[in-house]
């Protein structure tokens, strides 16, 4: 039996795929389903069997990279690290590109106003010591060490500021990624501006504007929580900057 | 419900975020009828004549509802930014985000109930 035909027997999973920008369209694919199969998986069958002009992200395949986050069945996950089975509960799926984020062709969105609001969260790292001077020595039990830590893992898959609802309300919120960067620089007795810091993650469009609805934490794919993070910023703003 | 607020934290910041906008509505015509007393007895009277319309006691019953609502919605916000709450820490989060919700839910129907026996009795 030729692979075609071995396919012919197999059930079909349906796919609908967003096509296009903002004005796009959905379309309808079948593709094979297979015991194990991730959604990149059926994205990248979709492309190079059915439709060759399908644009979309990915690189790793391992979950290291986060350049694969799409928005599956309403939520965004990494492709790359969701099961079809675990999501394709009526045996179909949804792909459309993040949300909150301009979209550029199919399942590609533009990351840039993701990237901007960390800087806008004053996430630049400003050492303040030179290359002649010791190491910082940096105690990695004190709390504060730790809570840096808690939030360092962060690739920015973008997940998350998909998910926030207060995002999609309000574009000048620097969003779960940007506040979480901030917390973790709050935290490092290595940053030098630790005060500007918090001032532009409490300022316009931080912290404050957090509804506690956390899907944020919810959603991040390495189980990271900036809900925890934003909740040590609001805290800072009444009893001051955390001792590092 | 669109599946990324098909769940509690999410009716939870809904339910605050509503019942505080039906505040703001109601609390300046309670400031502007608590001030007519400033106009003298008869003033204020004649106004809270019109609390003994079943209309008028059944929107006082609701602001009271969305009064409590907003307390224990707020008293959650607390407790979630001010202990170290254990569903802002865990990967299980999706199975104990909701535990503070388990127990504004079932303070919520309670504070509903007395206030319907209150709202019974006063009609």
């Amino acid at each position: 039996m030729s692979l075609d035909e071995s396919i012919s027997h197999q059930s079909l999973l349906k796919v609908k795929v967003w096509r296009g920008k903002e004005d796009g369209q959905w379309m309808n694919y079948e593709v094979p389903a297979r015991e194990n199969q991730t959604v990149l998986d059926v994205v990248s069958e979709i492309q190079r069997k059915l439709e060759p002009g399908l644009a979309y992200r990915y690189a790793c395949r391992v979950g290291v990279c986060g350049s694969c986050a799409m928005t599956v069945n309403g939520k965004p996950r990494w492709t790359c690290r969701t099961h079809v089975k675990k999501v394709s509960g009526t045996g179909e799926l949804t792909i459309e590109p993040l949300r909150n984020l301009p979209r550029i062709k199919d399942l590609v969105c533009d990351l840039a106003p993701f990237i901007d609001t960390w800087q806008k969260a004053g996430a630049p790292f400003s050492g303040i010591q030179t290359r002649h001077q010791e190491p910082a020595k940096v105690d990695p039990g004190s709390k504060a060490r730790k809570a840096a830590d808690a939030g360092l893992q962060c690739i920015n898959c973008a997940v998350c500021y998909s998910a926030c609802d207060v995002v999609s309300w309000d574009k000048d919120y620097i969003g779960p990624a940007g506040l979480n960067r901030a917390w973790t620089l709050i935290n490092d007795a290595r940053h030098g501006k630790r005060a500007e810091t918090f001032n532009k993650a409490f300022g316009e469009g931080g912290c404050g504007s957090c509804h506690s609805q956390g899907n944020c934490t919810r959603h991040c794919p390495i189980g990271l929580s900036p809900s925890e993070s934003i909740t040590g910023l609001k805290k800072s703003a009444l009893f001051g900057l955390p001792k590092v | 419900m669109h599946p990324l607020r098909n769940h509690k934290s999410y009716v939870a910041a809904f339910g605050h975020r509503v019942s505080g906008i039906a505040l703001i509505l109601f609390l300046p015509f309670h400031f502007w009828l608590l001030g007519s007393a400033l106009g003298g007895a008869d003033e204020l009277d004649s106004l809270l004549k019109y609390s003994e319309l079943p209309l008028i006691k059944l929107a006082e019953w609701g602001l009271v509802m969305f009064l409590g609502l907003h307390l224990l919605f707020g008293i959650r916000i607390l407790f979630l930014e001010f202990t170290d709450w254990p569903s802002f820490k865990s990967k299980e989060a999706d199975k104990r985000a909701g535990h503070l919700v388990n127990l504004v839910v079932p303070a919520t129907i309670f504070v509903l109930i007395i206030g319907f026996i209150f709202l019974i009795q006063a009609w």
